[in-house]
């Protein structure tokens, strides 16, 4: 999980990822970044997110998005 | 039949009529019936194109499901015989056999689209290379080929990643992909937002249906009112580039964007509320683009089912796919953190807006104008450091009201000046039409009654301006939610004053008659 946090917070410092539940909602996370954390977590998890998974139930909190890679970790 | 045409709001009054009367269980029938008359409408033999794309799209899709289920099911009663691997390996094989309808159906699709909407912009290209003569083949284009297409393959796109299951009623999907008030210029519905709203039954509901009427009457009066006067002055200016240049390609640029956004959103209005009439609720297409600080946030503001689908079906994909994950890491490693994680990015970003130039028309003037959106939108990125110093050094200048009118300016002037290779559809005279903003200086213009020499009286103007401060108005308050609610909250007498002064001035500052020629919507063409 901490490794998550740190690819997050290098792209939004200002954001409480520890908390903040509506990264999407909120449009917090753009496409960019989104792309971003896929590639920064297929090098740190080595787990490639389909682009099916790429839902906002998935990615509106670091926990989702940590459940997400533990579950494609689980499924490899 | 154009939506601002008398048959159409004959054939409206008459679908309107029978779909209360009928049984309910009938409703969708009859928007099926209708769908396929007013498609019918411009030419029977279109409905070929449409009839083709159902059909294989249907087929392809239970085909997926069927076999979808059987895997599963399959799977359900053999987990606990097999280990791991081999339940993988007979996920992936089962991956393999659904991938053969869908590609097959994937590719006859786009393949349709492509021959019918490029073939001719492909051979212009090889005319221009090797100096050939090939003739072109001069396909009529389907009408809505383009938005009913894309609207198919993203369900088609969502079966095959089991999103949820196929449609299994032909006539149901059908009216999915035919349902006349959005085949002709979108918005490009998704399945699971429209199926439930299009496929239930609608009692007369008298508020729905007066909301209806009232979004169709704002459609009517900023395409008639606004964008079909102003479209007079634009192709005046258009035209005849050479007698308009410099601060009339300014002034070109400026009234193109309202009058687009005028007639698509125009448009919108019409297609959203006559579903509503209906009782169906598809989705919004625009949030108050012009507000847009940012060309990123403008994107996802206009056209808003067009950037979702491109996102959701293109960029997406093609930035998670294997070879682009590992262009990252090895980017990553030969680059650094910091620019290898961007190429991937970009890229993708870069193959998008191509295919999007593209979707908008088989013209170069489109694919440079996707591409110059592409480069905005990454320098724009590239700034991010820039303004987060400049915010933290001056964190109070960002949050007064003439920054953020600084922001929303700068955001529409870039939009307008690169939607105009839109008009001049060709890229060389657009730049050298551009440049001569710079070098003509002839700012008078403004003043010394031009205006009034490009098919536009004092009168037109002045109804432009109050039609575009009304707009305004509008615009401003949606802020804070519906204004049809906040009408309806109003008092009997100024409710329905102001319904009568909507109605009426698009009756009396429509543009129709002579000079003036009720002209197709432009998104029709894309």
């Amino acid at each position: 999980m901490e490794a998550l946090l740190d690819i997050l917070k290098e792209l939004h410092p200002e954001v409480d990822f520890e908390t903040c539940d509506t990264l999407i909602d909120d449009k917090i996370l753009d496409s960019f970044d989104i792309i971003s954390i896929i590639t920064s977590i297929n090098s740190e998890y080595d787990v490639s997110i389909p682009a099916e998974e790429i839902v906002p139930e998935n990615f509106n909190s670091a926990e989702a998005l940590y459940d997400l890679i533990e579950r494609l970790q689980d499924e490899d | 039949m154009l939506f601002t045409s008398f048959e159409f709001i004959a054939f409206l009054a008459v679908m309107f009529l029978l779909y209360y009367l009928v049984p309910k269980k009938f409703q969708w029938l009859l928007l099926l019936a209708g769908s396929y008359v007013f498609y019918a409408w411009a030419g029977p033999h279109f409905l070929a194109y449409i009839l083709t794309t159902t059909g294989t799209t249907w087929l392809a899709a239970r085909w997926i499901t069927r076999m979808q289920a059987e895997q599963a099911a399959w799977l359900k009663a053999h987990k606990a015989e097999m280990s791991r691997e081999e339940r993988k390996a007979y996920k992936a094989e089962g991956k393999k056999k659904t991938r053969r309808p869908f590609l097959a159906c994937l590719l006859l699709n786009l393949g349709i689209l492509a021959v019918i909407k490029y073939t001719d912009f492909f051979i212009s290209n090889v005319n221009g290379i090797f100096g050939t003569d090939l003739a072109f083949m001069r396909f009529a284009l389907p009408m809505g080929i383009s938005f009913y297409t894309f609207q198919s393959m993203g369900y088609l796109i969502d079966v095959y990643r089991g999103k949820y299951p196929a449609q299994d009623s032909l006539g149901k999907f059908a009216l999915f992909v035919s349902f006349f008030p959005q085949v002709v210029q979108g918005p490009i519905s998704r399945y699971d937002d429209l199926a439930q709203t299009l496929y239930e039954e609608h009692p007369y509901d008298h508020r729905n249906i007066s909301f209806g009427v009232q979004r169709i009457c704002w459609g009517f009066f900023k395409k008639l009112v606004v964008a079909d006067r102003l479209l007079v002055a634009v192709n005046e200016l258009i035209q005849n580039p050479a007698d308009y240049t410099g601060a009339f390609v300014l002034l070109a640029m400026f009234l193109y964007a309202i009058e687009l956004y005028a007639d698509f959103t125009g448009g919108i209005d019409m297609t959203i509320g006559i579903a509503q009439v209906f009782g169906v609720k598809l989705v919004e297409n625009f949030e108050r683009p012009f507000f847009s600080k940012n060309t990123a946030e403008y994107w996802r503001r206009w056209h808003i089912t067009m950037g979702t689908w491109f996102r959701d079906y293109i960029f997406y994909p093609i930035s998670v796919c294997q070879p682009m994950l590992k262009l990252s890491k090895a980017s990553r490693e030969k680059l650094g953190q910091a620019l290898g994680k961007r190429i991937p990015v970009y890229l993708s970003t870069a193959i998008v807006w191509f295919v999007t130039g593209l979707w908008h028309g088989a013209s170069w003037n489109f694919i440079v104008w996707g591409m110059l959106n592409c480069l905005v939108l990454i320098v724009s990125q590239e700034f991010e450091p820039f303004y987060a110093w400049f915010h933290g050094k001056f964190p109070k200048v960002g949050k007064t009201f003439w920054y953020r009118l600084f922001q929303v300016g700068r955001t529409f002037c870039l939009m307008s000046a690169i939607r105009i290779l839109d008009c001049y559809r060709d890229v060389p005279l657009t730049f050298h039409q551009v440049g001569t903003i710079f070098t003509q200086g002839n700012w008078g213009i403004f003043a010394d009654g031009s205006l009034l020499a490009l098919g536009l009286s004092e009168a037109d103007w002045a109804v432009i301006a109050i039609g575009v401060a009304v707009m305004l108005c509008v615009s401003l308050a949606g802020r804070s939610g519906s204004v049809r609610e906040k009408l309806a909250a109003k008092p009997l007498p100024v409710r329905y004053a102001l319904y009568w002064v909507l109605f009426v001035s698009i009756l009396v500052f429509g543009a129709y008659g002579i000079g003036y020629d009720a002209s197709q919507f432009i998104y029709n063409q894309f």
